[in-house]
């Protein structure tokens, strides 16, 4: 049966999941970030559902273990759709929509071919090692089109503020889940860690987001030049 | 090899992403003007500098929390704790760090003045509502 902690994460989550989908509605700010709240909607639906299959089955069941890690994968796929509507809002001035929507796409594509054609060569249980696989690699692939994301809004000079802080704070999470995904491929020891370390991470995404949508006017405007670490 | 080689690259991004939106919550407080009051409390008289922040945030811890503002305070703390971290390494061996830790110390310190000028005034408010009902 779960404990207070598992209790804990699952109502927090839930709550902030939920917040950033309120704040971006009270703030007049939710078809502008569809994709975001979308995503933030499905997760948090998903975790009702964990809920639920948690109560049922156990902690320590297959059934949750293969729900997390399949739900997982199809989060990662929207989160990395959230990314796509971020591309797209940055380059919707120079009408560049439809070549990033062709270019996710094909990368989505050649992500889940890349992790199948390596859980093909080492594994016999080919499904659930290819969940945790391309999770890992979507997650990493994430990451880079964040990187450079960021990249071109220094080049671009973006200036609006809550589009800065949506982007760096998917570029944190991209980045945790990366590298503890990657952890756990790397190291079976820490497996008594992870299903702490992965479920509190979570927390990091919406907390930022709730920030961005609460605290940060759609209007508000940095100068670029202030957050380049090397001064320009 | 393929696991080793993502965890690097992700811990070296996230270091850089964690600076950066720290320096982004940073410079979205920056434009916000300190009231005489908060400068008076703060010994903040001019430019802020890093040795300020460690008072700043005690002040802070005096007044009641606001939920929206915990994790960006928490964020800059763990960014002032490693700015001092490169300072006492890093900026020993290169002078020209020394001066950008320095800057972005006292910029810690000044967005930790602005967190303590909203509390106040969130006080207040609750202040108020109360005496009114």
């Amino acid at each position: 049966m779960p404990g207070p902690f598992e209790y804990i994460v699952w109502f927090l989550g839930t709550l902030l999941e939920a917040s950033v989908v309120v704040c971006s509605i009270a703030k007049g700010s939710f078809r502008r970030y569809l994709t975001l709240n979308v995503y933030m909607l499905a997760a948090s639906f998903v975790n009702i559902v964990r809920f639920k299959i948690l109560l049922t089955y156990g902690f320590k069941s297959p059934e949750y273990g293969y729900f997390y890690y399949y739900s997982d994968l199809l989060l990662t796929i929207a989160l990395y759709c959230a990314l796509m509507g971020l591309y797209s809002y940055v380059f919707e001035e120079m009408g560049a929509e439809q070549y990033v929507r062709l270019g996710a796409v094909l990368l989505l594509l050649g992500t889940a071919g890349f992790s199948f054609a390596v859980v093909q060569q080492y594994s016999s249980r080919i499904m659930s090692h290819f969940v945790l696989e391309a999770s890992q690699n979507l997650y990493f692939v994430g990451l880079v089109l964040t990187y450079v994301l960021w990249g071109a809004m220094l080049k671009l000079r973006e200036t609006r503020t809550r589009l800065i802080q949506l982007v760096l704070a998917l570029g944190l999470y991209f980045s945790v889940f990366a590298a503890s995904y990657a952890l756990r491929n790397l190291s079976t020891s820490l497996d008594g860690v992870w299903p702490y370390l992965i479920p509190v991470s979570g927390f990091l995404l919406p907390l930022a987001w709730v920030y961005a949508f609460w605290r940060i006017p759609e209007d508000a405007r940095i100068a670029p030049s202030r957050l380049a670490v090397v001064p320009r | 090899m393929m696991a080793a080689f993502i965890f690097v690259c992700s811990i070296v991004t996230l270091l850089q992403f964690f600076v950066w939106y720290c320096r982004s919550l940073i410079a979205a407080s920056a434009k916000e003007a300190l009231s005489p009051e908060v400068r008076d409390v703060t010994g903040i008289a001019r430019a802020a500098s890093g040795e300020d922040f460690t008072r700043v945030m005690q002040l802070l811890q005096l007044c009641p929390e606001r939920p929206e503002d915990r994790g960006s305070i928490q964020a800059v703390g763990t960014y002032f704790g490693l700015l001092n971290f490169v300072r006492a390494t890093l900026a020993r061996m290169v002078p020209s760090m020394r001066a950008w830790t320095e800057s972005e110390r006292g910029s810690c310190a000044y967005f930790a003045a602005v967190a303590l000028e909203r509390r106040i005034a969130f006080s207040r408010g609750m202040l108020a509502q109360q005496m009114e009902s």
